[in-house]
């Protein structure tokens, strides 16, 4: 058990490709974090200087009290689960689990020990004779996690280690995941592409992008607040709608429709404007609403994705699956509810006086502040 | 349908004809006795001498010096194979884990340079081995048989291409459970590579087995004769009225086609994995 600090850490390749760029994360001990952001963000990259599988360009990687730069990856205390399990697929389930143990002259009785109680709590027992070859993917998995836990290390390493299995299966596995390290208090550090699997699992979320952070925060708060129209357009399902418009005092003008904020707007000219296609709501039509024209519709089931336009603006928005659709519909949305971006993509925060301290405590007060 | 079937199978036996019949005519051939081969020729029917040939061959003092028995000359011919396979395959390994692991200078243009000689058989460089080893005098030896031809372009090619194929993680993994350099080898690599290995043994060893050009440079002593120069001895014996005992040399001939065919027997299974699949 360690925290981990991260601090200003940059990867420059040789030929000056900088695919992390002084990127400072700081995991509290029993932490869940999850490094999320498209490929090619510098997720990976960063997981694997944590782990030692890199070397650090610039900035320092701190697990528990000790530097760890120049530590070899053996050394650093930590377990890592890869995304295609990387299992020794000419030894036994057992000797898997073993290895790590073994090379570090563990006592028989006590690899033994911590083989049987990890294979237990994964529910492996019966295959511990097996080689990997004769797993399905999902018992695999299990058997990389156990790896990482008969090694009870400070830190697990999780390198999107679900994006080989089915969607189902993808969906248990996380569950069990987040279980686990909730029950073994291990500080972890999680990449992944999948914004769900980072809101489901994360105590807070990283997002990355273009090897810089972009927000670090709690799930809900990343999901109220995001801190830019790339945060936005990338968590939450279906992604923000961002749409031009225009502030003036305290209305905003999107295209020939006005809506009043009731507030002092955050800026003054032209903003973008994020709008959650779920906080929209159909309404009777009136000055306060836009007018929405029906392009496609998806089908979810529980609610139904409606695309169309805001005059030439593209929207979608997520209506409940009996409501009558029309050519055009009137909606609305609170304007609390509403989003500002500077030209440069960059959240403008309200002035409020209560905001930032609301937007830390989501569960007490689930309305978020802007 | 049927028609189709019966061409099938007509196409493979006159296949199976032609790579077999001779083995079998060397073999009925092997148990006539030698006047009759050479009043006869070649013959299918069986001689009913096969005991005392094979029985001369393996036992009988042969050769220039008479101190020289196939039984003899098939140890040597094993020594040499196997020596040559096992060698070949160690120092290959090492080579393609070097090349394909570790980061030093020129490694790619090391790697080439190695590739390069697969242009150039034994028999161009044999003098200035012949002309090393004479010097160090291993002529007449078994490392100066094995050594020289232990260098082998056509390995590394092969275990360097197994090597890239083996997952980046795996060796990730196998850093962070805490395995050096040397470990990874021997508890990762080594048995991932087992297929790979017989295929190259199989091969490797054959082509030891059938050396004539420089075990026949190399030993002058009898007593390090292999079984293919041994075929060639029988029949140097021609001269005056001698008639050269073709059926020991037949006999021979079947004697130096077992082992080899026993070997790729029992490794088939894993060479046709080994050179088709591998178990990652």
């Amino acid at each position: 058990m360690a925290a981990i600090d991260i601090a200003e850490v940059s990867k420059i390749y040789t030929g000056g490709v900088e695919a992390v760029k002084s990127v400072s994360i700081d995991i509290t001990d029993g932490e869940l974090i999850v490094l999320v952001g498209p490929s090619g963000c510098g997720k990976s990259t960063l997981l694997r200087m944590v782990a030692g599988l890199e070397t650090i360009s610039k900035g320092t990687v701190k697990i528990g009290t000790r530097i760890v730069n120049q530590v070899d990856p053996a050394e650093r205390d930590i377990a890592m689960v890869f995304q295609n399990y990387a299992l020794y697929p000419h030894m036994t389930v057992y000797d898997n689990l073993a290895y790590g143990l073994r090379n570090r002259k563990t006592p028989r009785a006590e690899i033994d020990a911590r083989v049987t109680e990890a294979a237990r709590m994964l529910e492996i027992e019966p295959y511990l004779d097996r080689k990997p070859r004769a797993l399905s993917g999902g018992q695999r998995q299990r058997v990389a996690m156990g790896r990482a836990i008969v090694r009870k290390p400070a830190a697990f390493l999780f390198d999107e280690p679900l994006s080989n299995l089915d969607a189902k299966l993808r969906v248990s596995m996380r569950g069990e995941i987040k279980r686990l390290q909730k029950r073994l208090g291990t500080t972890s550090l999680y990449v992944t592409h999948d914004q769900l699997e980072a809101m489901t699992l994360a105590d807070r979320l990283v997002v990355l992008n273009g090897g810089r952070i972009e927000q670090i925060g709690r799930p809900l708060d990343v999901y109220h607040a995001p801190a830019s129209t790339f945060v936005a357009s990338f968590i939450g399902s279906p992604a923000m709608n961002l749409v031009k418009g225009t502030l003036e005092g305290s209305r905003l003008k999107i295209g020939t429709h006005t809506i009043e904020l009731g507030y002092p707007a955050p800026a003054a000219g032209p903003v973008t404007v994020g709008l959650r296609a779920e906080d929209l709501r159909p309404a009777a039509i009136s000055e306060q609403a836009l007018l929405f024209r029906v392009d496609y519709v998806e089908e979810l089931g529980a609610q139904r994705l409606v695309h169309g336009a805001v005059e030439d603006q593209e929207l979608t928005v997520v209506l409940a699956p009996e409501m009558p659709l029309a050519d055009e519909l009137a909606i609305t949305i609170p304007a609390d509810r509403l989003h500002f971006f500077a030209a440069n993509g960059k959240r403008l925060y309200r002035q409020a006086t209560t905001g930032l301290a609301s937007a830390r405590t989501p569960t007490v007060n689930p309305e978020p502040a802007l | 349908m049927q028609r189709t079937k019966v061409l099938d199978h007509i196409i493979l036996l006159i296949g199976v004809f032609i790579m077999v019949a001779p083995v079998v005519v060397a073999f009925t051939t092997s148990t006539h006795e030698a006047a009759d081969i050479h009043s006869n020729g070649l013959s299918l029917t069986w001689g009913g001498h096969f005991a005392e040939t094979y029985e001369t061959v393996l036992t009988r003092q042969g050769g220039f010096t008479g101190k020289v028995t196939g039984f003899n000359m098939m140890m040597n011919s094993m020594i040499l194979g196997l020596g040559f396979a096992a060698g070949k395959i160690v120092l290959s390994m090492l080579a393609a884990y070097a090349i394909v692991y570790f980061r030093f200078p020129l490694a790619t243009a090391a790697f080439w340079i190695i590739f390069t000689t697969l242009l150039l058989p034994l028999e161009v460089r044999i003098l200035p081995s012949y002309e090393v080893m004479n010097t160090l005098k291993l002529t007449n030896t078994y490392p100066g048989l094995i050594v020289p031809l232990l260098a082998s372009a056509t390995g590394t090619f092969y275990f360097r291409q197994f090597f890239k194929s083996v997952p980046d993680e795996l060796l990730e993994a196998a850093r962070i459970d805490g395995a050096g350099p040397f470990k990874f080898f021997i508890d990762v690599l080594v048995p991932l590579s087992r297929t790979m290995m017989a295929a190259i043994f199989i091969i490797m060893f054959v082509y030891g087995w059938n050396q004539y050009l420089w075990p026949t440079l190399m030993t002058t002593d009898e007593g390090f004769f292999t079984l293919v120069r041994g075929i060639k001895q029988i029949l140097l014996v021609w001269v005056g009225s001698n008639i050269p005992d073709y059926n020991e040399a037949f006999a021979l001939a079947i004697l130096a086609m077992l082992p080899p065919v026993m070997i790729v027997v029992v490794f088939q299974r894993w060479f046709i994995k080994g050179l088709t699949e591998s178990d990652k």
